[in-house]
């Protein structure tokens, strides 16, 4: 068999990535986690999880990411802050580009994850100045401020009601005429007088003269527009995933999410996916870690498969 | 947490920071943000590879308002770098290793 640098390289440090550590580890294969930033993934910014099973009274986003880090790192995973540039496919070989280094590899795992969709009018030069993607480390800078949160999906729902600890008011933006995050969260948002739901309609505009001042509100239905005066604009409207380094070398969909079968196999021999970088039906920790999993098993196949 | 790293409050601030004869790299964190607890290894080890050349110091939001309110800061983590006194860079939410590296570079 050719001589490579690891059996396996994983790319990126989420609940996924950190699952892969702890198989491989335990199989004691020869294998390295890249992450580009600090290991932990989205869940490291989400304020209480309580749909992971385990903790029956739920568990704070960070708390969880540095369990399962340091479970990864007792079972002697070896673990890096790279961040991962490219990947080239050699037959059977791949090489693993990190900026000023590269590697070589029998097997890859793609779990680079997802970052918060932008709304695109405008709010970039806001960043840090009103507009966020994340309660946790903001929400107390809006400490008896007006806010608006746009999203219905589990995370946005979640993280305003988080929100409502601080804030005086939180106008909740939904683009439909109702939620779609889980009942449970649903209840909770509609009891919640501090919330109040705009139904149909998306932000299309915000102002300000150094930090966000005036959110723009626009009905969809009836085109009608109107101002909210917010200080803070948080946005949970949806994922994309971090592919962009891959290049045209997987098969993806038109979002960027890469397509793999049940093995977690993608279209090139040797590389697989888990988590929310794949397209997959649900984005929970609990189908990341999973497939995950399944991923190792078959980066093990695939090793002992090789030809020469 | 690294010893290289001094914590400082909003009095020492100007000696430390706005004087300092080295640029200085602020990060502002909490204990109740999960994303500036886990870059701190990664802001450790950058010390650790510009130490004399560029000093770092670490701001509790929580127990420094002053300073925070000063630099209009509304999110964290917040890095600013310091050079003679004003800021030569700012960088807000959690970034890859490579670009803070390169910020590093860009104001040495």
């Amino acid at each position: 068999m050719k001589q490579t640098d690891y059996d396996l390289v994983i790319v990126g440090g989420g609940p996924a990535g950190l699952t892969a550590g702890i198989y491989a580890a335990r199989a004691r294969m020869n294998v390295v986690l890249y992450e580009k930033a600090a290991p932990g993934g989205q869940v490291i910014v989400s304020d209480w999880i309580e749909n992971y099973p385990g903790f029956p009274d739920g568990i704070s986003g960070y708390d969880l990411g540095e369990k399962m880090l340091n479970q990864a790192k007792n079972l002697g995973l070896n673990i890096e802050i790279e961040d991962v540039t490219s990947i080239q496919v050699d037959g059977e070989i791949k090489t693993v580009n990190l900026g000023k280094k590269s590697v070589s590899t029998k097997t890859v795992i793609i779990v680079s994850g997802a970052s918060p969709k932008k709304l695109n009018i405008g709010e970039s030069q806001f960043m840090g100045k009103g507009v966020s993607f994340c309660a946790t480390c903001d929400g107390p800078f809006f400490r008896d401020k007006t806010v608006v949160a746009v999203g219905g999906g589990d995370t946005a729902v979640q993280e305003s009601i988080f929100l409502t600890k601080f804030v005086k008011k939180l106008y909740l933006i939904h683009r439909r005429g109702e939620l779609r995050a889980t009942k449970i969260l649903q209840e909770r948002a509609h009891k919640n007088d501090k919330i109040e739901i705009v139904w149909d309609s998306v932000v299309s505009g915000m102002d300000g003269l150094f930090a966000v001042e005036n959110v723009r509100v626009r009905n969809i239905k009836t085109g009608e527009e109107k101002d909210i005066k917010a200080q803070g604009c948080f946005i949970w409207i949806g994922i994309t995933p971090n592919t962009a380094f891959l290049g045209d070398v997987l098969k993806m969909d038109d979002g960027g999410f890469i397509y793999t079968n049940e093995n977690m196999e993608t279209s090139v021999p040797g590389i697989f996916a888990a988590g929310d970088v794949r397209t997959t039906p649900l984005k929970q920790i609990v189908t990341a870690v999973g497939d995950a999993a399944i991923a190792v098993m078959s980066a093990e196949h695939y090793i002992e498969n090789m030809q020469d | 947490m690294s010893e290289n790293i001094i914590e400082i409050d909003d009095d020492a601030f100007e000696s430390e920071v706005l004087k300092s004869n080295l640029p200085v790299l602020v990060d502002f964190w909490a204990p109740w943000c999960g994303p500036c607890r886990a870059i701190a290894p990664t802001i450790e080890a950058l010390e650790k590879s510009y130490a004399g050349k560029i000093k770092f110091v670490k701001v509790n939001v929580d127990e420094n308002p002053l300073t925070p309110t000063k630099y209009a800061i509304q999110a964290i983590p917040t890095l600013i770098f310091f050079k003679d006194g004003q800021i030569a860079d700012q960088i807000t939410g959690m970034v890859a290793k490579a670009k803070l590296e390169e910020a590093i570079e860009g104001i040495l």
